[in-house]
């Protein structure tokens, strides 16, 4: 066991993963020379060289494509958009492309390539730097989404990515980079497309990813202290392929689910777990599912409006509140 | 950048169309010059019966979707892919039935392929704009315009990164070049010194946009300038200047340098079989005619004595059988069982992939209680 940052784990797998295949190379805007812009590739450049470790022009759609192909090629390229936001101008690639070159042409090439970027929100970057798109990703079939939580599994979820052999958007998230956690020694890579119960409860179910996996934790470890609540934590990990069955066994077993997403409501991640539960559990439900996501507004920048915007530990806690209030009527 | 021979599409036209006209003194041709230039014409001929005989078959509804024709660029697919070694790698637009066949790929699959059979190249999955050989490294038939730009030029990044020999070849309509696609990807390709040859077909449209409303350089070529990649215009009506133009962007390419060919074709019909291009005034359909590349090109050769009449039907009635034999084993070939339809989604097996067809519930129906009322009851 090591304790480590989330970003120091990134940097560590990537490192190790260039040092394993000779065929993984990394590209991306600021990720050599300036050792990059949240510094997670900071000294690849030198140890690996320019022929590895590739800094690009500011050209999304350009550099994005360039992997797809390297990778039909057999390259194993993992790109870095320097955050979500500016994967809108490589949509095309990522969407008509990366995802479609398997399907389209019945199956004789795969796209074995990896998309780091963060999402966030919190840091007072205003409304075009500040989104959680990764749905726009999540809806494609042929593209692989994965959303780590902790070091752990950002270390082993990478693993995973870099030697799949689809293309697999990798999402982290700014205010993770500083957080610590345990990875293991000799971790092995994730399996893609599953999710994990990360506490087992019985009162109520709490499903989140990324950023809101760990808000999910906090929650439910004050409310075991403060109530004797016994809650279960689910970090779906995976949000394509989606692990359905994961959260309709939990809540078959609780009877109450809250979701937690850092993206907008409408038509979010949410709606989907939560149109999930009503399929597979809909007989065990003692109440409504509940969803806690971003407030639906262009993110401000003045810091009491993005706040409130964001969802909170204390956002949560209120959902699960009147989850139970819900159930207790009806039980 | 070279010179251009000709600068503007009407002196283009006007050469080509007087190809056909004698000249008084024919030099001496030797047997391998003379192989060289019926090659040129067989493959013509053959790319002209097979987009005749796509039309014939979409109109017959054997065809769906979108389908674009190669007619007009004859010359130009024949001139281009003859410079191409068999390692090289090709990526196209969606008008590519005929890139497809130059390449190398069996007409029956080509056919096969827009019938949306089993033993299309692309298993049926593609269609007329999807058309992919990964034997004979055609790497895509791209529906998206500029689509295949960057992807293209990252397989050259891969071929440099590997040091291989080989190049990339990369085509595209003239309608291509206002992308960002083809911006970013010529910088990408000139910041990186990549092994490839980015070729505009310049047919003069854009489904109904003519280059003067879609360039603010018309000459297309000059664009290479920007990325400091060496360009030139050549005339695509006519196979061997094609290849003079391919042979010195191959060469550049094969020497770690990208590219850009400009190659002045025509587009003989609609943008694709069911436009009836109302748009085109009546000199520039009559011109048309002067400029049909296997025509002109019929005429050289005649003129030079490669070639005689009984040459020319010979070699028609052939290409005929070809294609014909192509449409009866696309007819034949199955259409795809809807039990594959999850099997490309993913290159390998992933836990909790969707295989649901659209009636399905995502997760079963639990036991109706005895005595309890169901639906019917
Ligand atoms: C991104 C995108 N925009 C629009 C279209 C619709 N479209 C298909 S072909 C075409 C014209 C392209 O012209 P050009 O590049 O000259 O190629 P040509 O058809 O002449 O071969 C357009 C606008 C598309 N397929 N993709
Ligand atoms: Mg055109």
């Amino acid at each position: 066991m090591t304790e480590m940052t989330y970003r120091q784990a990134l940097h560590d797998t990537l490192r190790s993963e260039l040092q394993r295949d000779e065929n993984v190379m990394l590209m991306g805007e600021e990720i050599g020379i300036f050792d990059g812009s949240y510094k997670i590739t900071a000294g690849l450049l030198k140890e690996f060289g320019e022929r590895r470790v590739r800094d690009t022009p500011i050209e999304e759609l350009g550099f994005t494509g360039a992997a797809i192909g390297a990778a039909m090629l057999g390259l194993r390229p993992v790109v870095e958009i320097m955050t979500i936001n500016f994967s809108l101008l490589a949509l095309d690639q990522i969407v008509n492309h990366a995802a479609k070159i398997h399907g389209m042409f019945g199956g004789q090439m795969s796209v074995p390539m990896v998309i780091r970027t963060p999402g966030g929100g919190g840091q007072q970057l205003g409304a075009s730097h500040s989104q959680n798109i990764e749905l726009y990703y999540a809806f494609v079939p042929g593209l692989k989404v994965v959303a780590p939580s902790t070091p752990a599994e950002a270390k082993a979820l990478l693993m995973a990515s870099i030697r799949d052999d689809d293309p697999v958007l990798f999402l982290e998230n700014l205010a993770l980079y500083n957080t610590k956690g345990e990875v293991p020694d000799g971790l092995e890579p994730a399996v893609i497309g599953k999710a994990k119960v990360t506490r087992e409860g019985k009162d109520l179910t709490l499903i989140g990813y990324s950023r809101m996996a760990l808000v999910a934790q906090q929650v439910a470890d004050r409310l075991a202290e403060s109530e004797g609540l016994d809650i279960e934590v689910i970090d779906l990990r995976s949000l394509r392929p989606l692990d359905r069955d994961t959260v309709v066994e939990s809540v078959k077993k609780t009877n109450a689910a809250v979701v937690l997403e850092d993206d907008w409501l409408t038509y979010g991640i949410g709606a989907e777990i939560a149109a999930t539960i009503s399929d597979g559990a809909f007989d065990y439900l003692d109440a409504p599912v509940r969803r806690v996501a971003m407030a639906e507004v262009p993110m401000p920048y003045a810091k009491p409006l993005e706040t409130a915007a964001l969802p909170s530990v204390d956002d949560v806690i209120n959902a699960v509140h009147e989850t139970l209030d819900a159930v207790g009527r009806r039980r | 950048m070279a010179a251009p021979a000709k600068t503007t599409r009407s002196a283009s036209t006007r050469t080509a169309g007087k190809a056909g006209s004698r000249s008084p003194r024919r030099p001496k041709i030797d047997d391998a010059e003379r192989a060289r230039l019926t090659a040129y014409y067989k493959q013509m001929l053959l790319i002209r019966r097979f987009e005749e005989r796509a039309q014939r078959a979409y109109t017959e509804a054997l065809i769906g979707g979108y389908c674009h024709l190669n007619l007009g660029e004859e010359a130009a697919v024949a001139g281009l892919l003859g410079e191409l070694n068999p390692g090289d790698y090709l990526f196209t637009n969606y008008r590519e039935h005929g890139y497809a066949l130059a390449r190398g790929i069996d007409p029956r699959k080509v056919m096969a392929e827009l019938y949306g059979r089993v033993d299309g190249v692309s298993k049926g999955w593609g269609g007329s704009m999807h058309m992919f050989d990964v034997t004979h490294r055609m790497l895509g038939g791209y529906g998206i315009v500029g689509g295949q730009l960057p992807i293209a030029t990252g397989a050259a990044l891969a071929l440099q990164y590997q040091s291989r020999p080989d190049i990339v070849m990369c085509t595209m309509g003239d309608g291509t070049v206002a992308t960002g696609a083809f911006h970013e990807s010529l910088n990408l390709a000139g910041l990186w010194d990549l092994p490839i040859v980015y070729v505009i077909i310049n047919n003069g449209l854009g489904m109904g946009t003519d280059v003067a409303h879609s360039s603010a350089e018309p000459d297309l070529y000059k664009r290479g300038a920007a990325y400091r990649i060496e360009s030139a215009r050549v005339n695509g009506l006519d196979p061997e200047e094609a290849a003079a133009g391919a042979k010195r962007a191959v060469e550049v390419a094969r020497g770690g340098r990208p590219y850009l060919l400009e190659v002045m074709t025509e587009r003989l019909r609609g943008h694709s079989v069911v436009d009836p291009a109302k748009y085109r005034s009546p000199e520039d359909v009559a011109a048309l005619k002067l400029n049909d590349p296997v025509q002109t090109f019929a005429a050289k050769l005649k003129d030079a004595g490669v070639l005689d009449d009984d040459a020319v039907a010979e070699f028609d009635r052939e290409a005929i059988a070809i294609v014909d034999d192509a449409a009866a084993f696309a007819a034949d070939s199955p259409t795809p069982e809807t039990s594959t339809l999850f099997d490309y989604t993913y290159a390998t097996p992933v836990p909790n992939d969707s295989r649901r067809y659209p009636g399905e519930a995502l997760f079963p129906a639990l036991p109706v209680a005895a005595g309890a009322a169901g639906r019917n009851a």
